[in-house]
Formats: structure tokens, C-alpha cells, sequence
């Protein structure tokens, strides 16, 4: 492995050069220590890369459709492979907003002609832009698809079944008809139709370390401005979104968490009050992390904190039980035992890793409303 | 509208003016029931009369039984008179039970799957340049894993004349450096590009960290490799996870001081942080980082992959996306006192806060406390890296009146940073990526601190 200071090479090395034995130890030493020829000491660390090995991991697909492999797939085929294996997620149609953005939506005939999305213009106000409104190059579809999907098992998708629902997103988009293959022949024609293939700049001076950038201040250090206009603020409304700010900051220095569950106190002495007052000063937050424990236990793998992704989301099961008197033991049976049936075809396994205590706090926390 | 009017803010209201002296409170000295006393006399009018002296020594005998002195010297705690914990009882220490407040945390509505979210590290706590990596952010495209390190494997390809296979054993046998750098999402912020949305740092500007990475320059690698120089202009960097993130790089940059990572803070990175390998693009945002990096191909053309031509990309006021947006520019924040905190007191406070820079070091940070009027340049604390945090400081004296505190930080190459009306100027409102806009913290009397927009 180590060949550029093996012995061997080295003393083929100094034979050749038919020196006094004293400067052949001197390029020894010199070769111990520094670099003396191109090639550094450690230029032979790893080894070389098989060609099946560079095949199965080369599977970027570029604009130019280098690294696209030989394939071909209908609207059709890619309708069975969305409907088995997309829609969850993204809807039937790709227009879902629910666990991820739109796929499709808001691209005109006339966007196709044009190459510009009309609808990413500031006056149209288009509230939600979906994929097939940003992405230029087709290529990065299908490189998408094939690389990170399905969500759950990404790169399960053969060639084929990637072409087949790369045409039917394009096909949902109105980019193809609904009786088109496409192939890795026709897939440069397809690019000259896409909505927004003239829609990207590559500001370079954002991409170049060494750029000037477009917005420039000036150091102002005396009267910089006669007036400040106060442009925005958080609505009192808005106070308690990211929960009580007083448990995320520490209970000690010059300052505290304001407590943002409660409205704003009147005074300095009313507002240091409340966030040194005995009863919160000596609390040492230290509850069931809920979110940790049901992470690590893989339950957000199937279940969201709202939304269904495999199985139902957690607020969903709160709602459904939410008025049955026993939801904690129910809960607790189908947590440890697992079930299938009541949401659905697909099974959930038994959670046996969990304790008793476990079982119980997840299943208190989801009859308790889930949140 | 006019906010000095509303707010009253004083002009120059700094160090130079007269400090008030401070007076501990009676919530100091009193119990609750005693505070609640005390309040109810000053609301009534026989506590008028009584604060005016007629009945202070009554009143004090119940609620201000002067002590000789305070219990937390007087008393012993057992932590004093006891036997304290053995070595060893965590091997693996971790901050004590009383610091549980500083979590990453998610920001509630942001995503809608955790395995592809953000949790936003707790800058409001933080001290020095060097975030602790158990807050370091986390940002997850497909979730995370915790991967075996003997069976990682990391290829180079592409336009090389030796296309090379490395162990995690190979890698660490290369020669290493180890520096610090900041790494921060291209979207920090971006919730800031309309109006005000988050109510403290942490949700402003969480979703940067600060580290020492130890790992193999990438430069070292590549010419173990043979680059082929005439063709060679970007390097793909491909994550091994499901998302197998890819993104985009300049050769320019590759050559530079791009490094090949699997040290983090003196241990190995965090499984969360992309354990065992990861890409340190000093400068460039934080999706360029690419985690549990299995592969670096060479070539000639962009590859407009998946995260640099559906996401990040940012949208301009005519329409257009710029793609390819990378550098980080300079930028600041105080995160002492910062949104959603309560100042205890008027008199002496020390302004804290973080600088940086993706083109290169920062020069100089200015503070104001007046919405901008007005300017003071803060101290630097050591040390200066380039594409680091930097932790600035400077003195305050709160009086008690309204005020708006805010960082400008200027970088080695004399940009200075910018204010979010000039940004808006020419970016519009809806670029999500690449707001380093001066952040304003406006405090009220009653001490509270909240996030405000002021230009």
C-alpha cells in the first residue's frame, strides 16, 4: 500500500544514482521529512476504484444528460408507480400541500412557450410555488426521483420506473401528452418545453468567494438616520408560538426568558418579578422529552405529530379517542401489542423495546390531546 | 410610522451619559407574600400613607424581618457539609441538570417532517465562538443515521487519471489539519425576508454553529487523485444517506480550503453532523457541507442537481431564481439581550454577539442602541479566524428608557452589512436564502426584549 517509501523502490532508486553512500542516506533522510519528488509520501493511501464500483455510485444525472442511463417509461406505468408509491405523500395529482410542497401546479401552456413562469411574478401573488414551477432542467427531475425517492426507500425505483414517473409529473404538468414515453431519446426534446427552462441566473457573485455583492451599506457612525421607522414587529398574537421563551434561556445572568406564555407584564419590577419569582427561579425543567423518545424509538418514521405518513398522525389518534374515557390503556395495548385495522391496511409492529413506562407517558401524551 | 415618538428613544444613550444608581428591588429582599403586601399598600391609599412613613416599622416587622444575612451564605447546603459523586459516574459527561433550558429546538410550522427539517441551535446561551456540538444545528434532508465507520467508503471519479477508493483507516492516516469555521444554512433568516416571524436568536439565527473540524484538505486528496487540469472546473460532493445530498463546487474553491472531515470539537463529528465523514466548505452555506460524503467527481459543467435547482435557489423581484448563491456574506447578531429576553435591571449591561464572514475574516463590528443614529465600534474578542464566528462585546447602560440595540459588522474585503430595507432593495421579499440583514432588538420599560425591523 504504502509504496512510495517502500524500501525496495527506494533503494532502486539511490542504486541508480551511483552516489556516496553518505548523500544516499542524506536523500533518505531528506524523504523522511519532505517532499523531494512530485509525488507525496502518502500518494498511494486507498487504492483504486473498481468500474462496478464507480457504476453503482456515479448516478448524478447532469443538464447535459451525462450519467443518464438507457431507459423508458409511459404516463401509464408511472401512474401505478405514483398511486403505489408517490401519492401518499404528494397527492394523486402531485398537487398535495400536505407533507410536502406542490409538485405541480401553477404552469401555464404558456409558461411552455415561454420558459418563464409567469406566475413567480411579485403581482400574481401565487401563494405556493410547486416544483414543476422552479425547476428548469428536467434532468434534475429525474436525478431527484432516482436518487431520493421514494421517500421511504429511496434508489428502490428501477430506471424504467423513473422515467415512467418523471413522464407522469410532466404529463400532470401538461409538458407530454398523456400517451408519452419517455426515453432517454426523447428526454432533450421534453427539456425545450419546460415551464421554467429560462427561468434560472447564476449571479456570480454569490458563487465566487472573491464576488462583490449586490446590496452595499455604508458605515455610518453619527446621525445616520433623522428618523427609524419601525418596519415590523411580532404581533401580540404571535407571542406564545415557539412556546414559553422563558424555558428555552437559562436561569441565571443578566437576563432571563421573558415568560411569553402570559401577557407582556406592565413594569421592569412586575416583568423581574415574574421571571426570578420563587416558584419559577428554582424550577429545573426536567420533563418527558416527548419528541426524544418517540424519535428514537423510530414512531416519527410512520407517525407524524399531525399528519398521517404510513400510520396516522399522532393529533389524529388524539382526536379520535379524544372522548374515550380508557384512551390511555386502549393506547397503551396497541402500542405495546401493535394492530392493524382501525387506520388502515398496514400493520404496526408490536413496540416491544418500550417499558411499561414509556408505553404509559406516550399514551397518556396522546390522550392528553398530543401536543 | 415614526417610532421616537412612540418609544422615546434618547439620542447617544450610552456609556457617556450619567448612570443611575442601582437600588435592590424589594422582590429582592421579600418573600411572595411579603411582595404581594407591599403591592397591595402601594395600590391602596393607606399604603400611601404608609410608605410615607407612618407605618414602615409595622409593616417591616411581618415582611422585612432584616436578616443578618442571606440564606445561600448563612445556611451551609448539604453540597457543603456532604460527600460529593465519584470519577467517572457518566463516561460520558454532560452539562449539568440546571442548563436543560439550552436545547436545539424545532421551530413549530417551519417543516412538516422531521426527517426533513432543522432544529435551531440555542444562540441566546452561548459564550465564545465554539458551539458546544451537542447544540450544534441540525438540518436533515432524509433523516439521520448513526453509521458504521469501518464499512464507509469514500470515492473520487470523475475527471481524474486514478479514480480512488478510501477507508475511514486511509483517510485518517492522511495528513490532517484541523480549523475553525462557522457553517450556516443558507435559509437563516429567511423566515425575516417579509417582516418579523420569530420571537428570539434562536429561531432568527439558530441554524448557525461554529466548530473545529479536523479532516484532510480536499486539495491533498484530489491530487493524490490526478486531477486533469484542462477539463477539470467543478467537483460534485455526494452524501451516502438517502437523500445522498449532492451539490456543486468550484475547483477554485475545492483546491482552496475545502477539507474532508471526520473531527469535530477534538471527537469524532456528531451522527447528527454526518459521523463519520463529512465536506467543510469554509464559507458556503451549510447544504454545500455534504454529509456522510461518500463521493467527490470532477468535472467539467455544473451539475444543477436536486438542491441547487429545485431548492435553494433563491427568487428575485422579476421572476428569475438565482442559482448557485453559495457565500455566506458577512453578517451579526447580539445574542445578549436578544428576543424573548427580560433585562433584570437598569444600569450596566454587557451587549454580546456573534460576527462573520464568508469571504474572509471580520474587520471591525459597530453597535448602536438607538435604532441606528448612532454608532460605537464594539470590542473584538480572540480569536480573529477567517470564515469563523467572532464574539464582539461591548458596554451598555440601560436607563430604564425604550431602546433598539443592533450589530453591523464589517469584513475583511470592507463590506459592510447591509440593513433589510436595502436588501429588500434589490432581492425583494421573497428570497428565502441569504438574509444577512443588521438584526434590531427593541427593548421596552418593563425590560423585555423583542424583535423588531427598523431602517
Amino acid at each position: 500500500m504504502f509504496r512510495c517509501i517502500d524500501m525496495k523502490s527506494l533503494l532502486h532508486k539511490t542504486a541508480r544514482t551511483r552516489r556516496a553512500p553518505l548523500v544516499a542516506a542524506l536523500a533518505l533522510s531528506l524523504l523522511a521529512v519532505g517532499p523531494v519528488r512530485a509525488e507525496k509520501p502518502w500518494h498511494d493511501i486507498g487504492r483504486d476504484a473498481k468500474p462496478a464500483e464507480i457504476a453503482a455510485w456515479d448516478i448524478d444525472v447532469r443538464p447535459d444528460f451525462k450519467g443518464l442511463p438507457v431507459g423508458a417509461g409511459s404516463v401509464d406505468q408511472g401512474v401505478e408507480v405514483w398511486e403505489a408509491k408517490c401519492a401518499s405523500c404528494h397527492g394523486v395529482f402531485g398537487e398535495s400541500n400536505e407533507v410536502f410542497t406542490p409538485i405541480v401546479g401553477g404552469t401555464t401552456a404558456k409558461d411552455i412557450e415561454t420558459g418563464h413562469v409567469a406566475n413567480l411574478l411579485p403581482g400574481k401573488n401565487y401563494p405556493q410555488r410547486s416544483t414543476m414551477m422552479k425547476v428548469a432542467t428536467v434532468s434534475t427531475l429525474w436525478d431527484y426521483i432516482n436518487r431520493a425517492m421514494p421517500w421511504n426507500a429511496p434508489k428502490s425505483l428501477s430506471a424504467d420506473e423513473v422515467y415512467a414517473v418523471t413522464a407522469y409529473i410532466l404529463n400532470l404538468a401538461e409538458v407530454v401528452p398523456s400517451d408519452y414515453v419517455l426515453s432517454d431519446q426523447n428526454i432533450a426534446d421534453v427539456q425545450k418545453r419546460m415551464p421554467n427552462r429560462n427561468g434560472m441566473t447564476v449571479y456570480k457573485p454569490l458563487w465566487d468567494v472573491k464576488g462583490k455583492g449586490d446590496v452595499q451599506n455604508v458605515a455610518c457612525m453619527t446621525n445616520c438616520a433623522t428618523e427609524v421607522t419601525l418596519g415590523s414587529f411580532l404581533p401580540d398574537f404571535a407571542r406564545d408560538a415557539h412556546g414559553n421563551i422563558f424555558e428555552q434561556n437559562r436561569l441565571v445572568g443578566p437576563v432571563r426568558g421573558s415568560v411569553t406564555t402570559e401577557p407582556a407584564p406592565l413594569t421592569l419590577t412586575a416583568a423581574r418579578a415574574k421571571v426570578t419569582g420563587g416558584a419559577v427561579a428554582s424550577q429545573a425543567p426536567k420533563q418527558v422529552d416527548m419528541k426524544a423518545l418517540l424519535a428514537s424509538n423510530s414512531c416519527t418514521a410512520c407517525h407524524g405529530m399531525k399528519a398521517k405518513l404510513v400510520g396516522p398522525g399522532f393529533a389524529e389518534i388524539a382526536d379520535k379517542y379524544a372522548n374515550q374515557a380508557d384512551a390511555t390503556v386502549y393506547l397503551a395495548g396497541k402500542i405495546k401489542q401493535g394492530g392493524s385495522g382501525v387506520w388502515g391496511a398496514v400493520p404496526m409492529p408490536a413496540q416491544a423495546q418500550l417499558t411499561d413506562a414509556e408505553v404509559a407517558a406516550i399514551a397518556d401524551w396522546i390522550a392528553q390531546g398530543a401536543k | 410610522m415614526p417610532i421616537h415618538q412612540n418609544l422615546n428613544i434618547p439620542k447617544g444613550n450610552a456609556l457617556d451619559q450619567p448612570i443611575g444608581r442601582v437600588v435592590p428591588a424589594p422582590e429582592n429582599t421579600l418573600s411572595a407574600d411579603g411582595l404581594e403586601t407591599a403591592r397591595k399598600a402601594r395600590r391602596s391609599f393607606m399604603g400611601k400613607a404608609l410608605a410615607m412613613g407612618a407605618g414602615v416599622a409595622a409593616a417591616s416587622k411581618a415582611a422585612f424581618a432584616a436578616p443578618a444575612g442571606e440564606d445561600a451564605i448563612l445556611k451551609l447546603p448539604a453540597h457543603t457539609t456532604g460527600l460529593g459523586q465519584g470519577v467517572a459516574t457518566d463516561g460520558y459527561g454532560k452539562p449539568s441538570k440546571w442548563e436543560s433550558n439550552l436545547t436545539r429546538r424545532e421551530s413549530p410550522g417551519l417543516t412538516r417532517v422531521t426527517q426533513a427539517s432543522v432544529s435551531f441551535c440555542p444562540l441566546q446561551g452561548l459564550f465564545g465562538i465554539i458551539t458546544p456540538s451537542g447544540l450544534h444545528f441540525e438540518r436533515h434532508h432524509q433523516g439521520w443515521w448513526d453509521i458504521d465507520p469501518s464499512k464507509h467508503r469514500f470515492m473520487v471519479n470523475g475527471l481524474v487519471t486514478r479514480p480512488r477508493v478510501f477507508t475511514m483507516d486511509d483517510l485518517m492516516r492522511l495528513p490532517s489539519v484541523s480549523r475553525i469555521h462557522f457553517i450556516e444554512c443558507g435559509a437563516n433568516t429567511g423566515p425575516e425576508w417579509g417582516n418579523v416571524a420569530l420571537p428570539s436568536v434562536q429561531y432568527t439565527h439558530g441554524m448557525i454553529s461554529c466548530a473545529e473540524f479536523t479532516g484532510v484538505l480536499l486539495s491533498t486528496v484530489l491530487e493524490m487523485c490526478g486531477i486533469d487540469k484542462k477539463r477539470a472546473r467543478y467537483v460534485l460532493a455526494e452524501g451516502a444517506d438517502g437523500s445522498s445530498m449532492t451539490r456543486t463546487i468550484s475547483m477554485e474553491t475545492a483546491m482552496d480550503d475545502v477539507i474532508v472531515a471526520w473531527g469535530m470539537n477534538g471527537e469524532m463529528l456528531r451522527p447528527e453532523n454526518g459521523y463519520p465523514l463529512r465536506l467543510v466548505v469554509p464559507g458556503v452555506q451549510g447544504v454545500s457541507w455534504v454529509k456522510y460524503l461518500r463521493r467527490i467527481e470532477v468535472g467539467d459543467k455544473p451539475y444543477a442537481t436536486k438542491d441547487e435547482a429545485i431548492h435553494y435557489i433563491d427568487l428575485q423581484p422579476d421572476g428569475q431564481h438565482r442559482q448557485y448563491t453559495s457565500i455566506q456574506e458577512c453578517k451579526s447578531v447580539i445574542t445578549t439581550p436578544s428576543g424573548g429576553q427580560t433585562l433584570l435591571d437598569q444600569g450596566y449591561y454587557n451587549i454580546s454577539g456573534l460576527a462573520w464572514s464568508g469571504r474572509g475574516s471580520v474587520k471591525r463590528v459597530d453597535v448602536s442602541v438607538d435604532g441606528g443614529r448612532n454608532w460605537r465600534t464594539a470590542r473584538m474578542e480572540g480569536p480573529v479566524l477567517s470564515k469563523a464566528l467572532t464574539r464582539f462585546n461591548i458596554d451598555w447602560v440601560w436607563d430604564g428608557k425604550p431602546a433598539i440595540i443592533q450589530s453591523r459588522a464589517i469584513d475583511s474585503t470592507g463590506y459592510v452589512q447591509p440593513k433589510i430595507n436595502q436588501l429588500r432593495a434589490v432581492r425583494g421579499t421573497r428570497s428565502v436564502y441569504h438574509n444577512n440583514a443588521i438584526q434590531s432588538w427593541k427593548i421596552t420599560e418593563n425590560g423585555e426584549v423583542s424583535n423588531v425591523q427598523v431602517y
